[in-house]
C-alpha cells in the first residue's frame, strides 16, 4: 500500500508542478495577444499550456481509477472514454474552425460560448451526482457552489445560443420586448434565490432537492434566453463579450466545486477579460453596462426626435465619379461598418487600397470600436483580405486628422458617422463618432437611404461636402476599382 | 408658365439672370423661357446660345411673362408693364424698399426677394447674397493687386529680394474669406479679425493668421455680426488702426442687414498709413467702413493711400456671377416647382419660401396683393455658413455637477454593498476554501492589467483565445468521466466532447485569424 500512496502523492505533486506552468502560459497567451507581433507566439503558449493541463489531468484521473476501483472504472476504460470524447470533439471542432467565413466570426464564437455553458452545467450536475473528495464540514458550502455553477453556466448556454440565433440571422434582430421584462428578471433571481437556500437546507439528498436544481435550471436557462433576446442585435458585441465572460465565471465556479486552482484562475482570467472588453465596447457607446444588459434599445422612443425634421436633399454620385475623386485625393480614409461585412466587400476594399497606393494615395482606414458585430470584427475582415494592419487605425488615433483629408470612403457604417451624437438629446446622443464630416469630401456607400441600426436619421448623408453612392457595397467597390 | 429673363444692361447692369446653363435646367423644370433680346452679351453669352439652350428671343414683351427674373427690382413703369397675376424674383432689399413693395402689391403682382432667403443650411443653394459676395472677395482682391504698386509674393533675385505684401481683412464672412483664400494663394501674408471668435477656425483654414480683438465678444445667434459694447469698439477700432498701419492692402468687409455700414477705418488711421497702400471697402454700396470711401470710384488721399470705394465688384465678373445667381434661382424654382411641370407653386409653410415672399397676388379679379414682409424670424441652425454643424446647445452645469455627484454616490453605495457582500461571502465560507478566493482574486487583477494591453484590432482573436481557454472545464470532465456511476459516466462525456470542441475550435481559429495579420513586406 506504501506504493500506492507514494503514487497518489507524487501524480498530486506533477499535477501541482503542471498546473502551475499552464496558469502561467494561460497569462503569457493573453499577454502575447496584445501585440500582432507576439500574438501567434501567444496563441502557441495558450496551446502548449492546455496540453500541459489535460496531460497532468489525464494522468490524475488514470492514477484515481487505479486506486480507487470501488468508485470508479479502470484505467483503460476511462483512458478510452477520455479519448473517445475528446477525438469526437475534435472532428467537429477543427473543420468548423477551418471551414468558418471569418464574416462569421460572431456566430462562431457565440455558439463556443455555449458549449463552455453546457459543460459547465454538466460538470455541475456530475459533481452534485458524485461529489468527490467533499468533506463534511464543507458538504453544504459545495452544495452552493453546485447551484451557482449550474446558475452560471445554464444562462451562458442560452444566452449564447440566442446570441448565435441573432447573429446569424435565424432570429430576429430585434430586441424581444415581454410586457414587465425587467419585473420578470427580478422575479426569476428573488425565486433562484429562494431556491438555492432550500436546495442547501435539503442537504443535497431528497426529492426535495432534486427539484429545486431542476427549477432552478429550468429558471436559468429562461432567463439566459430572455435576457439576450431582449437585447437588440445592434449591442451584440457586448452581449458577445459578457457571455465570454459568463463563461469565464462558469469556469470558476467549476474550478471552486472541484477545489481546482487551475480553473479558477482560468476562469477568472476569462471573466475578467470579457467584463474589461464589455466596458470599452459600452464606452465607445457611450452607454452604461446596465441598460445595454436591460435591453430593449431601439425600440421605446429611439427614432422620435429625427423623424419630423428637415434634413434637405442628399446628392448621389456614381463610380466613375468617386474613381475620378479617389485618384485625385492624396489622403484617403475608409471606414468601414457593418455593411461591409453583409456585402462580403473585405477583398475589393482590399484591392482597391493595393491600387490606389501604388498610385501614392496614402490610404489608412479608420475603425469605431463597436464597427460591426464583435469587438474588433473590421480588423479581423480587413486582415482576411491582407490589408496591412498598420494602416488600420483606432478611431482615437485619427479623429483629430479628419480635416486633412481629402476624401473619406465610409462604407456600410452609419450609426457610428453620424454627426447627430453631438447634439444634446438624439438617441445617440454622447457616443463618440468617427468625425469624418470634417474631410473635403465624403461618399457614403449604403444599400438605401434608410435609417441605421439604432433608427436614427443621419444628418451626415445631407452634408454638402457628402455624396451617396447607393448599391451594394461590393459591386460599388468592384466599379471603382475598374473604372480606376 | 412663361418665364421672361430681361436684359439690363440698359440700367447699367453687366449680369443676367439666366445663362444658357440655366436656362435648360429651367426648361427642365417644365418652364418655357423667354430671353430678352442681348440680355447675356456684357456677360459674354450671345443669343444664339440662349436659343441653342431652348429659350425664345424676345423684346420688350419680355416683361409681360408668367414670371420674370431680375438681378435688380425693375424700373416702376417696368413693373407697371407687368401682368397683374404675375411673379417678379429679384433682389429687391425689401427693408429698405417700401415704395417698391407698395407698387407690387398695388399691381397685385407676387414679389419674391431672393435676397431674404433665411441663412439655413438647407437654403444654402440659394443664397445669392453668398454667391455675389463670394466673386466679390475675390474680385476686391484683383482690384487691389492691380492698384498696389508691389508684387505679392517675396522673392529673393538677383536683383535684390522683394518682400511679401500683408493683407489684413476685416470681417470673414463670405466675401472675407474668399478675400483670404485669394489673396493667400496670391502669395501674400494674410491677416484677418471678426468680431465673432468662432470664425478663427475658418480664417485659419483658409491660410491666414486670426487676429482677435483683445475683448470678450458674444456668440451670434442669426449668422450676422452684431453691433458691439463700447469696450469692445474701443478694443477693436485700436487693433484695426494698429493693423492698418502695418498692412499693404486692407479689405473691409462690415456689413450689418438693413443698416448703414460701421466706420472702422478712421481718417486719422488712414492718414497712418503706408504710402502706396490700398484699402478695399466691400461696404462702399452701403456707406462705407472707412471715412474716406467715395462709393463707385477710386480715390487717392493726399498721403498716397488708394481707397477703392467701387460698388460693382461682383458684376465685374459678369460671366460667373450670373451663373452662380442663375444657379440660386434654378434651385429656387425646383424648391417652388415640386411637380416639375412648370407651375410655380408657393407654399407658405416652407420658411424659406415665406421669409422670401414679400407680396402674395389674389385671383383676379380682387387684387392687390397682400403684403407678407416683414416674415417671421427665422431661427438659424447653423451659425456661419461654412459650418454645417448644428451648435451644440448650452448645457445647464449646475444639473450637470448636481448628476455627476448623484452617480458618484450611487457608485459607491454599490462598490460598498459588492465590498459587504463579498467581505460576508468570504467569512461565511468554509476555511478550506479561503485560499480559493485569494486565487480567484488574484486572477482577476492579472486578468485586468493583462487585457488592458491588449491593442483593439485584436479583440476578436483575444476573445476567441479566451474562449478556447475557458475549455479548461473539461479538466473537470476528465476526473469526473471514469466514475462507476454510469449517469455521471454519460454527462462527463458529453461534457468533454463539448469543451473539447471548444479548445479545438477556439485554438484552430484563433491560429488562423492571427496568421492573417501582417505588415506590409
Amino acid at each position: 500500500m506504501d506504493t500506492t500512496l507514494q503514487l497518489i502523492e507524487w501524480t498530486g505533486r506533477l499535477t501541482n508542478l503542471a498546473y502551475l506552468a499552464s496558469a502561467i502560459l494561460f497569462i503569457l497567451a493573453l499577454a502575447g495577444l496584445s501585440k500582432q507581433t507576439t500574438a501567434q507566439r501567444g496563441n502557441t503558449f495558450g496551446a502548449i499550456g492546455m496540453v500541459i493541463a489535460l496531460v497532468a489531468t489525464i494522468a490524475r484521473a488514470l492514477v484515481q481509477s487505479h486506486v480507487d476501483p470501488a468508485n470508479f472504472h479502470g484505467p483503460l476504460v476511462t483512458f478510452m472514454l477520455i479519448a473517445l470524447a475528446m477525438g469526437i470533439g475534435a472532428a467537429i471542432g477543427l473543420p468548423m474552425a477551418k471551414k468558418v467565413e471569418m464574416t462569421g466570426m460572431p456566430q462562431l464564437i457565440a455558439m463556443l460560448h455555449s458549449f463552455v455553458g453546457a459543460a459547465a452545467v454538466l460538470i455541475g450536475l456530475n459533481s452534485f451526482l458524485h461529489p468527490h473528495g467533499v468533506t463534511a464540514d464543507i458538504a453544504r458550502f459545495h452544495l452552493a457552489e453546485v447551484f451557482l455553477g449550474i446558475f452560471i453556466g445554464a444562462i451562458t448556454l442560452t444566452g449564447s445560443i440566442v446570441a448565435y440565433l441573432k447573429l446569424s440571422a435565424k432570429m430576429k434582430g430585434a430586441p424581444l420586448v415581454l410586457p414587465g421584462r425587467h419585473l420578470l428578471n427580478l422575479a426569476a433571481l428573488i425565486l433562484t434565490l429562494v431556491l438555492g437556500v432550500v436546495f442547501v437546507a435539503t442537504g443535497g439528498t431528497g426529492v426535495l432537492a432534486w427539484i429545486s436544481l431542476m427549477l432552478m435550471l429550468v429558471i436559468a436557462l429562461w432567463l439566459g434566453f430572455h435576457m439576450v433576446a431582449a437585447i437588440g442585435g445592434g449591442d451584440m458585441p457586448v452581449v458577445v463579450s459578457m457571455l465570454n465572460s459568463y463563461s469565464g465565471w462558469a469556469a470558476a465556479a467549476a474550478g471552486f466545486m472541484l477545489g481546482n486552482e487551475l480553473l479558477i484562475i482560468v476562469g477568472a482570467l476569462v471573466g475578467s477579460s470579457g467584463a474589461y472588453l464589455s466596458y470599452i465596447m459600452c464606452k465607445a457607446m457611450n452607454r452604461s453596462f446596465i441598460s445595454v444588459i436591460l435591453g430593449g434599445f431601439g425600440s421605446d422612443g429611439g427614432a422620435a426626435s429625427g423623424a419630423d425634421r428637415d434634413y434637405g436633399a442628399h446628392t448621389e454620385t456614381t463610380a466613375a465619379e468617386v474613381a475620378q475623386l479617389l485618384a485625385g485625393s492624396e489622403h484617403v480614409v475608409i471606414t468601414p461598418g457593418y455593411g461591409m461585412a453583409v456585402a462580403q466587400a473585405q477583398y475589393p476594399v482590399a484591392s482597391l487600397t493595393k491600387k490606389l497606393r501604388e498610385r501614392g494615395v496614402d490610404v489608412t482606414f479608420g475603425i469605431h470600436p463597436v464597427a460591426g458585430r464583435l469587438p474588433g470584427h473590421m480588423n479581423v475582415l480587413l486582415a482576411e483580405a491582407k490589408v496591412p494592419y498598420d494602416i488600420v487605425h483606432e478611431m482615437d488615433d485619427i479623429n483629430d486628422d479628419f480635416d486633412s483629408v481629402d476624401t473619406v470612403l465610409v462604407i456600410g457604417a452609419n450609426d457610428t458617422v453620424n454627426p447627430i451624437a453631438e447634439e444634446p438629446g438624439s438617441p445617440i446622443a454622447g457616443m463618440p463618432v468617427l468625425k469624418v464630416w470634417d474631410a473635403k469630401k465624403v461618399i457614403v456607400f449604403k444599400r438605401s437611404m434608410g435609417a441605421g441600426y439604432a433608427g436614427v436619421q443621419n444628418p451626415l448623408f445631407f452634408n454638402e461636402n457628402s455624396d451617396m453612392l447607393l448599391g451594394d457595397a461590393k459591386d460599388s467597390v468592384e466599379a471603382i476599382s475598374a473604372a480606376l | 408658365m412663361r418665364i421672361g429673363v430681361p436684359n439690363e444692361a440698359a440700367e447699367g447692369g453687366t449680369l443676367v439672370a439666366a445663362t444658357p446653363a440655366t436656362v435648360k435646367k429651367l426648361i427642365g423644370l417644365g418652364y418655357e423661357v423667354a430671353v430678352q433680346t442681348r440680355a447675356g452679351v456684357p456677360a459674354a453669352f450671345p443669343d444664339t446660345a440662349y436659343t441653342d439652350a431652348g429659350a425664345h428671343i424676345v423684346g420688350d414683351d419680355v416683361w409681360t411673362s408668367d414670371i420674370v427674373l431680375a438681378l435688380d427690382a425693375p424700373r416702376g413703369d417696368r413693373i407697371t408693364a407687368m401682368a397683374p397675376g404675375s411673379t417678379l424674383i429679384t433682389r429687391m432689399a425689401p427693408g429698405r424698399s417700401p415704395e417698391l413693395i407698395d407698387l407690387l402689391a398695388e399691381r397685385n403682382i407676387t414679389g419674391l426677394a431672393v435676397d431674404a432667403v433665411p441663412r439655413i443650411s438647407r437654403a444654402q443653394s440659394m443664397d445669392v447674397l453668398s454667391s455675389m459676395a463670394n466673386i466679390a472677395g475675390y474680385r476686391a482682391v484683383v482690384e487691389a493687386a492691380s492698384r498696389f504698386g508691389r508684387l505679392f509674393t517675396g522673392q529673393i533675385t538677383a536683383a535684390g529680394q522683394m518682400p511679401p505684401a500683408t493683407v489684413y481683412v476685416i470681417g470673414a464672412g463670405v466675401a472675407g474669406l474668399a478675400a483670404i483664400g485669394t489673396a493667400n494663394s496670391m502669395g501674400a501674408i494674410v491677416k484677418a479679425t471678426d468680431l465673432r471668435p468662432e470664425t478663427a477656425e475658418q480664417v485659419e483654414s483658409m491660410g491666414a493668421e486670426f487676429v482677435a480683438i483683445p475683448a470678450a465678444t458674444e456668440k451670434s445667434a442669426d449668422g450676422y455680426a452684431k453691433e458691439m459694447t463700447e469696450d469692445q469698439a474701443r478694443a477693436a477700432a485700436k487693433l484695426y488702426a494698429e493693423q492698418s498701419t502695418q498692412a499693404d492692402i486692407v479689405i473691409t468687409t462690415a456689413n450689418i442687414p438693413g443698416r448703414t455700414a460701421p466706420i472702422l477705418l478712421t481718417a486719422a488711421d488712414v492718414a497712418a498709413m503706408k504710402p502706396g497702400s490700398v484699402i478695399v471697402d466691400m461696404a462702399a454700396a452701403n456707406g462705407g467702413n472707412c471715412e474716406l470711401t467715395r462709393p463707385g470710384e477710386i480715390h487717392t488721399t493726399d498721403g498716397g493711400v488708394h481707397i477703392i470705394g467701387y460698388t460693382d465688384l461682383a458684376s465685374r465678373l459678369p460671366g460667373q456671377s450670373s451663373q452662380l445667381y442663375g444657379q440660386n434661382l434654378v434651385n429656387l424654382l425646383a424648391l417652388t416647382t415640386p411637380g416639375k411641370d412648370g407651375q410655380l407653386t408657393l407654399d407658405l409653410e416652407d420658411e424659406i419660401v415665406r421669409s422670401i415672399t414679400v407680396t402674395q397676388a389674389r385671383p383676379e379679379p380682387v387684387g392687390p396683393a397682400d403684403v407678407l414682409w416683414p416674415p417671421p424670424p427665422v431661427t438659424v441652425s447653423a451659425a456661419p455658413v461654412t459650418a454645417p454643424t448644428p451648435e451644440p446647445e448650452p448645457v445647464d452645469e449646475q444639473a450637470l455637477a448636481a448628476e455627476a455627484s448623484r452617480k458618484r454616490t450611487l457608485q459607491r453605495l454599490w462598490m460598498s454593498a459588492a465590498g459587504i457582500l463579498g467581505a460576508a461571502l468570504v467569512l461565511a465560507s468554509p476555511l478550506a476554501v479561503a485560499q480559493d478566493y485569494m486565487v480567484l482574486l488574484l486572477a482577476v487583477v492579472v486578468g485586468f492589467y493583462v487585457i488592458t494591453a491588449v491593442t483593439h484590432s485584436l479583440h476578436t482573436p483575444l476573445m476567441s483565445e479566451t474562449n478556447a481557454v475557458s475549455g479548461i472545464v473539461l479538466v473537470g470532465a476528465i476526473l469526473q468521466v471514469g466514475s462507476s456511476n454510469i449517469a455521471v459516466t454519460i454527462l462527463a462525456f458529453l461534457a468533454i466532447v463539448v469543451a473539447s470542441i471548444n479548445i479545438f475550435g477556439g485554438f484552430a481559429v484563433t491560429h488562423r485569424m492571427l496568421a492573417m495579420f501582417r505588415t506590409e513586406a
